[in-house]
């Protein structure tokens, strides 16, 4: 086999098996870090013999013996140096558990387990945003370190740095390898939603396409929520975090125009929608239905983007239904986005003048002072109640917010159109 | 990406109809693979295809079984996979189970 195509294979393997290999590993080691280190140095391994032996019938099986031999070699390095008792009794206690000849003796379930504790470890909360989304991505997307630079636009040594700290901070403040449970397990499993979500959201709001990893973001984090649905198929708004990204992703062929310009929702071409990830989600829906009634902020986005895949065309859309479920999510996770979108579908609901009483109240609203989609919503309500002048006014603020040209140029356009009369 | 998996029969080398033990093994692949978040969809053809040829405006249709069709496709898997390697790594990870035979690997393109 050719070099180039093998160390492809490998990169894949790699991809595969490297979640599942760094969570056994910590169990055994009791630190992310280290099993990270030694499930690389199984690479490496594979690297290094791969190309003369072929692929190992199992790979990830080969992957994790190798792994164990490297450690067994680095704790009888550090036995052989004179350390305190303690760590001694630790150390011997691991290397009995790497004694175990038998590498398929982990069962399905125990399997899972490590993955899901792995999942909660580098979505802690000791660790900041920034820091849990890259190791997430490392740890359990396998991505490089260079792949996660390429998608968050940064520099590659910012992300290594990111990587390298979150791991010794996680070892320094002793975070157990484990699954929360009772009050905790609410909490830590909302920070694990809100990191695939940002990860999903970075590649979903990549509309330029210059680089391919940005919109590949969006298969990361719809393959990881997919296996957490499995591993926690009992957690109602982890169904519907699946549901809520399969039907976003449903549109990512008809939310970009030819140009890259952005095609707002109502606009999209729904013959591109993609329907068979629309169809993934309503399954999630309708599993997280069977799993329990609470309504968490995730199944009730879901339940909305539901509305408009079921809608054939937007004029069948259940504006109603939309805005009785933002009014629920407005109340259960106020913002003022959300209840810009609540004044969307009140308007679509019940008439332009009900949607701009609500807009009205956000007006002075600090954290949405440079939102220009504020003017411009205000700007499309105030057209349809014949205010043009005004309306032309707030299409001109909005085309002074927007970063975007082309969507500046739509913006005085409208705005001189609606002047106009 | 996606990439379209197809399994094909070889009259050469007929596929001996599974044991219940290869069933059980390729159960727990799908599932397996289902809960890994790649496998959106996958099934079984049935043995009589019907065929449909248009030809100058017009639609001919033949009911199959076709005694000459060499390489048939008996089944199908549709996966989500970072590559084309990836897709290759979980057909292994298929014939490891269902033995011998012989399948392609397309890839799938957005309309």
């Amino acid at each position: 086999m050719a070099t180039p195509y093998i160390h492809r294979t490998i990169d894949a393997v790699w991809r595969i098996e490297s979640a599942r290999l760094i969570a056994s590993l910590t169990r055994i080691v009791h630190d992310v870090g280290l099993a990270e280190d030694l499930a690389q140095g199984a690479l490496v391994a594979a690297l290094e013999q791969w190309p003369q032996s072929g692929i190992p019938d199992k790979p990830g099986a080969w992957l994790m013996t190798t792994a164990k031999h490297h450690a067994i070699d680095q704790i009888r390095r550090n036995i052989r140096l004179e350390r305190k008792t303690e760590e001694l009794g630790r150390d011997l206690e691991i290397e009995q558990k790497l004694g175990v000849p038998e590498l398929d003796v982990d069962s399905d379930e125990d399997m899972g387990d490590d993955l899901l504790r792995l999942i909660f470890i580098a979505c802690h909360p000791v660790l900041s945003k920034e820091a849990r989304v890259a190791l997430t991505l490392r740890l359990l997307g396998g991505l490089t370190t260079d792949e996660i630079a390429r998608a968050f636009l940064v520099p590659e040594p910012t992300i290594a740095q990111r990587i390298v700290r979150a791991k010794r901070t996680l070892s320094e403040a002793h975070v157990p390898f484990e699954v929360p449970v009772g009050n905790e397990r609410e909490a830590r499993l909302s920070s694990v939603l809100e990191v695939i979500y940002l990860i999903f959201n970075e590649g979903y709001s990549a509309t330029s396409g210059d680089d391919w990893m940005r919109p590949a973001l969006c298969e990361d984090a719809l393959r990881l929520v997919r296996i957490l649905a499995e591993l926690v198929p009992n957690e109602v708004e982890v169904h519907g975090l699946v549901a809520l990204m399969e039907i976003q992703a449903s549109r990512l062929r008809a939310r970009v125009g030819p140009s890259g310009e952005a095609i707002p929702l109502l606009e999209q071409n729904r013959g591109r929608w993609d329907q068979l990830l629309i169809q993934r989600g309503f399954a999630a829906l309708l599993r997280a239905d069977s799993v329990g009634v609470a309504l968490g902020p995730y199944r009730l986005q879901a339940a909305i983007a539901a509305c408009h895949a079921q809608a054939r065309t937007p004029e069948a859309t259940d504006w109603e239904r939309i805005a009785a479920l933002y009014d629920a999510l407005v109340q259960l996770a106020p913002s003022p986005i959300v209840e810009l979108n609540r004044a969307v579908a009140v308007s679509m609901a019940f008439g332009a003048a009900a949607g701009l009483e609500i807009v009205d109240t956000l007006t002075t609203e600090p954290s949405l002072k440079h939102y220009h989609l504020l003017p411009t919503v205000r700007a499309d309500l105030l057209t349809k109640l014949g205010r043009f002048n005004e309306a032309g006014e707030e299409f001109k603020r909005a085309a002074a917010l927007t970063r975007n040209t082309r969507e500046r140029e739509l913006l005085l356009e409208r705005a001189a159109a609606v002047m106009k009369g | 990406m996606r990439y379209m998996m197809m399994t094909k029969n070889d009259p050469n080398n007929p596929i001996t109809p599974p044991s219940p033990e290869m069933y059980a093994a390729m159960d727990k692949l799908i599932e397996e693979m289902s809960k890994a978040g790649v496998l959106l969809a996958t099934g079984g053809l049935g043995p009589n295809p019907t065929q449909v040829i248009s030809s100058g405006g017009k639609i001919i249709v033949t009911d199959g079984p076709f005694a000459e069709a060499k390489e048939a496709v008996v089944g199908f898997a549709l996966v989500e996979a970072k590559s084309k390697e990836e897709a290759i790594e979980f057909s292994r990870r298929f014939w490891q189970v269902a033995g011998d035979g012989a399948g392609e690997i397309y890839e799938v393109f957005g309309g």
